[in-house]
């Protein structure tokens, strides 16, 4: 058994950034997979009426929900955007070193932009409206 | 000489019993989830969600809950595919391994179920 030949082990490998970048798909993607699990019981609350629902959106208005919230939405966009890479890798496309790591930079770029302007955004949808106003 | 039959050989689906399956349905759910989610997350940022009449109002129209319940059952399907392989690639004990699969699938059925609800009764009350 302990004769059996092996696959070489990821620590004999040169580190490079693209590592990070390919384990931290499954780590954004376990992520979205519990957020999910966040989005079915937000339209459970919306369905189930307004106490419900106003109980769920103080729950996700607090400081530390925000802020939970918003390191989910880098989580996601990340997901969304290196899974677009994954979708062109898979045509055969960009899988040389120097595109590889190009396309890298992008998404990692590309995801920190969409999450500011989405933290931007998102901060004025759960804004709760001034008393006496109805929107 | 090989031992498998031709007409293994032809329907190609390998030892496991479902060929490529796992994997082009994870890519096929990952096409359908690009368009849907972006939908979703601007369509949520640009509503007052703290209103519950403005987000049922949004949620009652036809093609929002259709497209709503498209997303719902895509993002089960395309969760359950990964966290399959997740649990699969690191979970070397059988028995855990079996059970964590098991769970994982019920955990996602429960949540299509719940949500696929919870998006018909908003639309059809």
């Amino acid at each position: 058994m302990s004769q059996r030949p092996l696959s070489p082990h990821l620590g004999v490998y040169k580190f490079a950034y693209t590592m990070s970048l390919s384990i931290l798909h499954r780590i954004t993607g376990c992520a979205a997979a519990i957020g999910f699990l966040g989005l079915v019981w937000w339209l459970m609350a919306l369905a189930s009426g307004p106490q419900a629902y106003a109980g769920a959106m103080a729950c996700l208005s607090s400081p530390l929900a925000k802020l939970l919230l918003a390191g989910f939405t880098f989580s996601f966009v990340y997901h969304f955007c290196n899974g677009i890479r994954h979708l062109v890798w898979d045509t055969g496309r960009g899988l040389e070193r120097r595109q590889a790591r190009a396309s890298g930079v992008l998404v990692i770029v590309a995801a920190l932009a969409l999450t500011a302007m989405a933290v931007y955004f998102g901060s004025a949808a759960l804004a709760v409206p001034a008393a006496g106003v109805t929107p | 000489m090989s031992l498998r039959s031709p007409l293994g050989r032809v329907r190609g689906l390998g030892a496991a019993g479902e060929g490529v399956g796992h994997w082009w349905m994870q890519r096929v759910t990952a096409v359908a989830l690009l368009p849907l989610t972006a939908w979703f997350a601007i369509s949520l940022l640009t509503h007052s969600l703290q209103s519950y009449d403005a987000m049922r109002g949004w949620l009652g129209q036809p093609w929002v809950a259709v497209l709503t319940l498209l997303l719902v059952l895509t993002l089960a399907w395309h969760s359950k595919l990964g966290v399959q392989v997740v649990i699969e690639d690191y979970v070397h004990s059988k028995g855990t391994k079996t059970a964590m699969l098991l769970l994982s699938t019920f955990v996602h059925v429960l949540a299509a179920a719940a949500g696929a609800f919870a998006v018909l009764r908003m639309a059809l009350a």
